[in-house]
């Protein structure tokens, strides 16, 4: 589903060169869950801007469900992201002039659905991260586990293939953390592959694979924790 | 997607109104600069018979000194001789024909406690009411018969049908005029063309005459011009009248209505064949330089415009200018604002052309907001040159709003608001999405 071989990224100023992915390599079969872990400034944020297309590569290949994104234009790129991926970030990233309702219809927009397909999607969503009782509510209303169950909605209604999430808990204590968590368990359950980047190693426990980032590669990957892994953390 | 787009423009307004209300600002401002001078110089140049643009002709001989053009670089008068006016009006080659000038006849309304007074008027033929078609309340022109005949007729416009006869139909009935009595044949609606293309030697912007008589009559009553007079050669002293009559002084204008292009070119060989006659006669010692200009060409030909004007308006649209330099300042610092907001719609899907959209209609509600205030702004603005010139009959014409105004208000507005909006948008759509999205 997701394959990237030798993928780099070099941010360049006139004086400094930081390569904040080398030789990067990576295969997330459909329906995994994988935990991307590792120290500050080792590339995981990277890695993810660039799985969501969200950022260019420098080099190396990077093939989404069999197409090579280094060949899409803007449109085709903007559509991949809008079809396939659904991002969820740490600080929830809801715009604030929205309700819960309008906030999850955004990508649904973009898709070109008619109004009454938006709104079943639009309903089911919200109705499965619990929220019903809220589509009216704006942002500012809600507490920092429903923002971020907002999120999830918006980034599940249109269906994506798989979610890409940025520390989804890092702004949540950690009993809303912990039922973040229980929601995305339960999405990959139903067969979305998740690949989520986290620094807290109990989180990246829940996950069924856990990639290891150190100095812009992938240092370790195994099916539970590893030491290297704890070592790091 | 459309009204999804001015929903979200509708929110972004009133989510940074400080920053909204300023560009709005901005934009009403410059188009209200913009509007004001281009709204009088779109009076000023406008053409009130353009549905006749291509039959009416005014008609110019050059009779003028052999040695001095009348007028750099060697323009023909833009008047007439009573001679050459009479000639050419009486030969009667065109389809209709008027010759004119500008008078002046002391009223005597009926009545013991009416008191006389001064009316200016127009000497003019039969043919100068269906020739520019002005309009009639009551009754129509008088018949070339009676230009002929020299007959007793007059036509009055409404303002003096008003104060003479209470507004009602005096078709029929008598008016005294300097101890003689007229017949009123027609009695005009408003009618107010400017600028006053007939007669743009005396002041273009001034209201047309209330009262019309026979040319033949006041000819032969020797009624005064009151409009302007060229010589180039002295009226021979102790001549009197006719020796004035007899002059190479220009006093009276000449219109044509010509209805096809082998009308006009068969009245300008006509013109030639009787410039080289006077030609014979010691008469018209400069080379043929006749002109048949329509009324277009002639109101351009007069620089109608002022130069002053287009110097103004030149100053206007540099303000407006300055004022999209300053919109794209508030766009360029709101785009920065909303960084988050467009990044993140790329994360969700929305390609760059989308959000281009999406900025710019937004641009184009600001653009309509600012039009909308631009047009007060004009109106405002039209109304303090009308304070400042107030002592000026004529002002009241210039500066008047019409809804092409109106609507170029808007258009301007929307114009320049989009382009104003144009840089800050590209700069917006072409944001990484992710060196926003990790700031967070």
């Amino acid at each position: 589903m997701l394959n990237m071989k030798n993928v780099s990224k070099v941010y360049r100023t006139d004086t400094v060169e930081t390569h904040a992915l080398r030789e990067f390599s990576l295969t997330v079969e459909e329906g995994e869950f994988v935990s991307v872990t590792g120290p500050s400034g080792s590339g995981k944020t990277t890695f993810l801007n660039i799985a969501g297309l969200l950022e260019d590569m420098t080099g190396g290949t990077y093939e989404l469900d069999g197409r090579d994104i280094s060949k899409l234009n803007d449109r085709e790129r903007s559509r991949v992201r809008n079809e396939k991926i659904g991002f969820i970030f740490q600080s929830f990233n809801l715009i604030p002039e929205l309700n819960v309702f309008d906030n999850v219809d955004v990508p649904l927009r973009y898709r070109g659905f008619d109004a009454a397909d938006r709104k079943r999607r639009i309903d089911e969503a919200i109705e499965m991260v619990g929220l019903a009782s809220r589509m009216k509510h704006f942002p500012a209303q809600l507490s920092g586990g429903q923002q971020q169950r907002v999120a999830i909605a918006r980034a599940l209604a249109g269906e994506p293939r798989f979610l890409l999430a940025d520390e989804p808990t890092g702004n949540l204590d950690s009993q809303m953390a912990d039922s973040v968590l229980n929601l995305l368990t339960e999405i990959n359950d139903a067969g979305t592959t998740i690949i989520m980047v986290t620094h807290e190693l109990s989180l990246a426990d829940r996950a069924k694979l856990n990639i290891f980032v150190r100095d812009g590669q992938v240092s370790d990957s195994a099916p539970e924790l590893h030491l290297a892994t704890m070592a790091a953390g | 997607m459309f009204r999804y787009y001015l929903k979200l423009g509708f929110l972004s307004i009133r989510a940074n109104p400080l920053l909204s209300t300023l560009m709005v600002a901005a934009i009403a401002i410059g188009i209200g600069a913009c509007m004001t001078i281009v709204t009088v110089r779109h009076v000023m140049s406008g053409n009130p018979i353009e549905h006749k643009n291509d039959v009416l002709y005014h008609v110019q001989v050059d009779n003028w000194n052999p040695d001095d053009a009348y007028q750099d670089p060697d323009l023909p008068p833009e008047q007439m001789t009573y001679m050459d006016a009479r000639a050419l009006h009486d030969a009667g080659r065109a389809f209709r024909q008027t010759t004119s000038f500008m008078s002046a006849r002391v009223i005597q309304p009926e009545g013991e406690d009416a008191r006389p007074f001064q009316q200016e008027s127009r000497a003019t033929t039969a043919d100068f009411f269906p020739m520019f078609d002005v309009p009639f309340l009551y009754g129509a022109g008088w018949d070339r018969s009676a230009d002929e005949t020299e007959e007793r007729v007059i036509v009055i416009g409404r303002e003096l049908n008003e104060k003479l006869f209470g507004g009602e139909d005096s078709v029929g009935r008598t008016l005294r005029l300097n101890d003689e009595t007229y017949r009123v044949t027609g009695v005009m609606d408003t009618w107010n063309p400017v600028p006053k293309f007939y007669d743009l030697n005396n002041n273009p912007y001034d209201e047309p005459a209330q009262l019309f008589f026979p040319f033949s009559v006041a000819v032969a009553g020797s009624f005064d011009n009151t409009g302007n007079t060229s010589c180039w050669k002295p009226v021979e002293e102790g001549a009197g009248r006719e020796g004035f009559l007899a002059s190479e002084c220009i006093w009276i204008q000449m219109w044509v209505e010509l209805q096809s292009p082998d009308e006009k070119q068969a009245y300008m060989s006509f013109l030639d064949a009787y410039v080289e006659e006077q030609k014979l006669l010691g008469r018209f010692p400069r080379p043929l330089n006749n002109r048949l200009n329509n009324p277009a060409e002639w109101m351009e030909d007069r620089d109608v415009v002022d130069d002053d004007v287009n110097v103004l308006l030149g100053m206007a649209v540099l303000f407006l200018v300055v004022c999209l330099l300053n919109t794209i300042g508030l766009l360029l610092a709101k785009a920065t604002r909303r960084a988050r907001d467009t990044s993140l719609r790329r994360a969700l899907g929305a390609s760059r052309a989308e959000l281009f959209r999406q900025h710019i209609i937004e641009a184009g509600m600001i653009g309509v907001a600012g039009g909308l205030l631009g047009i007060a702004m004009t109106w405002l603005g039209l109304r303090g040159i009308e304070n400042v010139f107030i002592e000026y009959d004529f002002i009241e014409h210039l500066v008047r709003m019409d809804w092409s105004m109106v609507m170029l208000a808007v258009v301007l507005a929307i114009l320049s608001a989009l382009c104003a909006a144009l840089y800050p948008t590209w700069r917006t759509c072409n944001i990484t999405p992710a060196t926003q999205l990790r700031l967070q």
